[in-house]
């Protein structure tokens, strides 16, 4: 072994002083195998030894028209051996053909690059075979290293290749869109001509996209910020689900004050007391008028709801079918809807003496809003449980137990609850301190068209009838009113003045004015949505030809 | 009377410049109006092209137009301009709002043959009047000139014209991020002018 590795250095011409030590290093290799590394050594010059062994060993195995190394010997190549044996006669020890032998090398010395007669002198002549990394580059031999090296380090020709030319050329046009070399730009000397001072283009006018002027007058509106009028409203309950005034179509605002019940006569500025609970531990929760104003519904912390007559100031009924006090009540035609605080809602037909016919259990705690749409219907419902329900008419007999749609949204009590008068299936609900949101919906789709965060607990919702515009009342910190553009919901106003939280609102039946009881024991009222005098004129003559058409019918 | 000859029976080298140079006056004039760089009152109405075009009563501003298409013709009539260039600029910020691209395609070969080319009057006519209302109609789609403009003219002309007295040299003065839409062209078969607009792109959408 040793021997043929010496042999080997000696045929080849340059100093491979590992080499030997490779072929002593690896005795289990069989001849092969020795074979085929020794073929790949001698086209690779002065390599490190390591990665040697492992690469020739790839090399052999990734070239796919070399022979198979560690697989018996084909026939051919056994006959070819045994020729060989006897040519070379009984003189060699080893029957296989010795690679050393210049005969059986396939590749000569004087066809590695390293010796290919280059440019002597030149600095970067050998940088092909200098470099050791050959592990990337492991099939030199069968690379033009010195073609591709006078490729590389020829000087450049100085006329350039026309096609270069055009390229150029092609550029210089896309850049500059014209051709430096052929054009010249000119222009007359002096400043750009422009338009006489102080012009404004006025295709501004025709072709800008502003919002119409007509909407902007109404967003300039004058709202008052003061209150029209301050009532005293002594010993009002601060009880956040009760509902305690309530403005009726014949201009009466009915206020609850702890146990008495006061109406007053908005035209004439009177003030009437129409009733007083007997027991002194009771205290009225919620008040409501029949829409043609006539009768007044007063829920009683003993679970009452009794109908008053206003004209005869006399109580007509006590209906008594609820458990808990009775926060909320609404009308809706001859049905009176009673929200207590066991989470029922009881409608009750104020006609018969079978009163209570329908109860709906939709919440597991106090139902505090309670609002028949305009229609009639739908009745909406909000509750401490933080639900907002809604449930449908009666179809014939049938009161549906189940809301027809259900709004869990809201992170607080819903006691805020209004339903637009000119959509009729467009609500808007306003949570707690909790929640502070004041959401649209959509009860058909049951999708929430609209949030806002008021950044305050929204005690009181309501619709105005004179303009696309929601107001609400709020808690801490400001105890303010709020009227909100409708649908944007951009802040139209604030109107400050309650010293405590706003607990409910109304408004008065020609749709100028909003009463607010707060928990300051003051009552104001807001001329918020007072209309254009043009524009009232507009609907008093409409009414007025209404009227007439009806007088002709 | 010659001239009137010379037109019937075709089109020569210096009726052509003549012809273009009449369009590029009235082009300049109806995108001066469209895109309201300069007030509508001070234009007045002409006919031309079979169309009521606008031209301007500002004196400047003629004086202005004169000079520069007095110039252009003599060029065109040397096969000499490759390029008109409207710039409508911001007046405050001087940033290139718009660009009214003409390249004219010069037939030089037209400078040594005397027979006048084969093309009516009346063709030529239309090709241009096609052209002015394309103009017109980029109002739609245009942006708007939001703040007061300038406007500039720029001649890009072979490279070894001697400048002349009052002239000098410009950038190309392109538009940043601009949006491009080519109209239509017209020839007189000695020059052919093809006409584009280049505009900044609305940044907002």
């Amino acid at each position: 072994m040793r021997r043929r590795g010496v042999n080997l250095q000696s045929s080849c011409g340059c100093s491979c002083v590992h080499f030997p030590l490779l072929l002593v290093y690896c005795p289990s290799l069989s001849v092969d195998q020795l074979y085929f590394s020794s073929l790949a050594l001698v086209t690779q010059h002065c390599v490190p030894m390591a990665q040697f062994l492992f690469e020739s060993d790839l090399h052999g195995l990734l070239k796919l028209d070399a022979p198979i190394p560690n697989v018996p010997p084909a026939r051919w190549q056994r006959k070819a051996k045994d020729g060989a044996a006897v040519n070379t006669g009984t003189a060699s020890d080893s029957t296989a053909p010795s690679p050393m032998k210049p005969a059986n090398r396939p590749h000569s010395i004087s066809k590695t690059p390293s010796k290919t007669p280059g440019k002597a002198g030149s600095k970067s002549q050998n940088t092909p075979n200098k470099t050791g990394g050959d592990r990337y580059i492991p099939n030199r031999s069968a690379m033009q290293m010195d073609v591709a090296n006078f490729l590389l380090t020829k000087e450049e020709s100085s006329e350039e290749t026309p096609t270069k030319k055009e390229h150029q050329k092609a550029w210089a046009m896309n850049l500059n869109g014209f051709d430096v070399e052929e054009a010249k730009i000119l222009r007359l000397s002096g400043k750009p001509q422009n338009a006489p001072e102080g012009y404004q283009n006025n295709l501004k006018v025709l072709y800008s996209q502003k919002s119409t002027p007509g909407s902007t007058r109404k967003i300039s509106r004058y709202i008052a910020s003061v209150s029209e009028r301050i009532l005293d409203a002594p010993d009002i309950r601060n009880d956040y689900y009760l509902n305690l005034v309530d403005w009726s179509s014949l201009n009466f605002l009915a206020v609850a004050l702890d146990k008495s019940v006061y109406l007053w006569n908005y035209d004439s500025r009177e003030i009437i007391q129409l009733m007083q609970m007997e027991n002194p531990d009771d205290y009225i929760s919620s008040v409501s008028w029949i829409k043609e104003g006539n009768y007044l519904a007063i829920g009683t912390s003993n679970a009452e709801v009794q109908l008053w007559d206003i004209q005869q100031k006399k109580r007509l009924r006590n209906m008594v079918s609820h458990s808990s006090r009775v926060s909320s009540l609404s009308w809706n035609s001859y049905i009176l809807s009673s929200g207590s605080r066991t989470g029922h809602i009881h409608h009750h037909d104020v006609r018969v003496a079978e009163h209570h016919v329908a109860t709906l259990a939709g919440h597991t705690q106090e139902v505090c809003g309670l609002k028949w749409a305009p229609d009639g219907r739908y009745l909406a419902s909000g509750g401490n449980d933080n639900l907002v329900n809604i449930w449908s008419i009666a179809q014939g007999d049938n009161w549906s137990p189940r809301p027809v749609q259900t709004f869990t949204q809201h992170q607080g009590a819903v006691k805020a609850v209004a339903w637009s008068p000119w959509q009729s299936n467009v609500l808007a609900t306003g949570g707690g301190t909790s929640d502070r949101h004041i959401r649209i919906w959509n009860v058909c789709s049951g999708t929430c068209l609209n949030t806002v965060d008021a950044q305050s607990q929204v005690c009181a919702v309501l619709w105005s009838t004179n303009y696309k515009e929601i107001v609400s009342g709020h808690g801490f910190a400001q105890n303010q009113l709020v009227v909100w553009k409708y649908p944007s919901m951009s802040k139209v106003t604030e109107l400050k003045g309650h010293t405590a939280r706003v607990l409910s609102l109304t408004m008065s039946p020609d749709g100028t004015t909003v009463a607010s009881a707060a928990a300051d024991e003051t009552l104001r009222l807001w001329r918020c949505f007072e209309l254009d005098p043009a524009r009232k004129k507009e609907k008093e003559s409409s009414t007025k030809t209404s009227i007439i058409h009806q007088g002709i019918r | 009377m010659a001239k009137q000859q010379s037109r019937e029976q075709g089109i020569t080298l210096r009726g052509s410049a003549e012809i273009v140079a009449e369009f590029f006056s009235y082009g300049i004039n109806s995108i001066l109006y469209q895109r309201g760089i300069y007030p509508a009152e001070t234009f007045t109405r002409v006919q031309k092209y079979g169309l009521t075009m606008l031209v301007t009563a500002d004196s400047e501003l003629k004086n202005y137009l004169n000079n520069v298409v007095g110039q252009l013709k003599e060029w065109l009539s040397e096969c000499l301009v490759q390029r008109l260039v409207v710039v409508i600029s911001s007046k405050e910020t001087t940033e290139v709002l718009e660009r009214w691209q003409f390249d004219i395609e010069c037939d030089k070969t037209a400078k040594n043959e005397n027979a006048p080319r084969q093309k009516s009057q009346k063709a030529i006519q239309d090709e241009i009047k096609s052209v002015i209302r394309q103009i017109t109609a980029t109002v739609t789609f245009l942006p708007l000139l939001e703040t007061t403009c300038a406007f500039d003219l720029l001649i890009f002309t072979d490279k070894d014209l001697a400048v002349p007295e009052k002239w000098e040299e410009s950038g190309p003065q392109f538009i940043t991020n601009s949006e491009e839409v080519r109209l239509r062209s017209f020839t007189t078969t000695i020059h052919k002018v093809n006409s584009m607009v280049a505009y900044k792109k609305d940044t907002l959408l």
